[in-house]
């Protein structure tokens, strides 16, 4: 029997766009602004910038209409216009947590006739295995962790 | 306690990401014994992280689904959608 094992819990996704490599880098980096979900967000104010700042070891964060920032991640490999890969340092609690690191790195492959497959993978997330155990102390029971992702799910699915 | 700090843990975990498995069968992939298996699985169902059933007379360990595999089913979908709307915009602003 041959099974396929992770050695990491990771989600991949991938999408075709009519763009070049280079542009669509640029949508999804320079740009991020234009696309990320407007309910995504850890501060405290609902309206926001999404940033990438376009270098190695770059922040990426959500810049509030306050002038607050809050860090996602940092920018790990600034490669254009072939990959990016940026890490998300998010705790279970849904607040920035710098112990909390997980990669998401996503590359841009052209397919010709002027299309490009973006390949994101997210790995790394067996980190929240951690936090499912600071969650237990925090919230004393086992559906806590389902509740705060019915929490995510419903910002989601307002957006 | 942490419980993906131990190395052999870690490996039990991440072998049971690719599916449910009962304690010999871990013990024969790992350079630990049975007993060692069986007092990781412990801390881990201990922690939240994983649950088991019994099938017949073996016991069976897989990741809790309200634990990690939870939080991936999550990312997968933001990411579906989060992808979905960056081709939005791609799409939105024309090639250049």
């Amino acid at each position: 029997m041959v099974m396929s094992r992770e050695s990491s819990i990771v989600v991949r996704r991938s999408v075709t766009v009519a763009a070049s490599p280079q542009r669509a880098f640029d949508v999804f980096t320079t740009a991020i602004d234009t696309w990320w979900p407007r309910s995504h967000h850890i501060g405290g104010r609902e309206q926001f910038t999404a940033v990438v700042e376009p270098h190695v070891g770059g922040r990426w964060l959500e810049r509030g209409d306050d002038g607050s920032e809050c860090d996602w991640g940092r920018v790990r490999v600034w490669d254009p216009p072939a990959r990016v890969v940026l890490t998300w340092e998010i705790g279970a609690d849904w607040k920035a947590n710098p112990d909390v690191v997980s990669e998401v790195e996503v590359r841009f492959v052209a397919e010709g006739d002027g299309r490009t497959r973006v390949e994101l993978e997210h790995r790394g997330i067996e980190v929240y295995g951690e936090q499912a155990e600071q969650m237990r102390e925090t919230f004393e029971g086992p559906g806590a962790w389902q509740g705060i992702l019915d929490l995510f799910a419903g910002g989601i699915a307002a957006s | 306690m942490d419980a993906l700090g131990d190395p052999t843990r870690r490996a039990i975990f991440e072998r049971l990401a690719g599916g449910a498995l009962a304690v010999g069968e871990l013990a024969a992939e790992l350079p630990v014994t049975r007993p060692a298996v069986s007092q990781h699985l412990r801390v881990l169902k201990e922690a939240g992280l994983v649950t088991d059933h019994q099938v017949g007379t073996r016991r069976y360990y897989q990741l809790d689904p309200a634990g990690v595999g939870a939080v991936r089913a999550y990312f997968d979908r933001f990411w579906t959608q989060a992808l979905a709307a960056f081709a939005d915009a791609v799409h939105a602003t024309g090639d250049e």
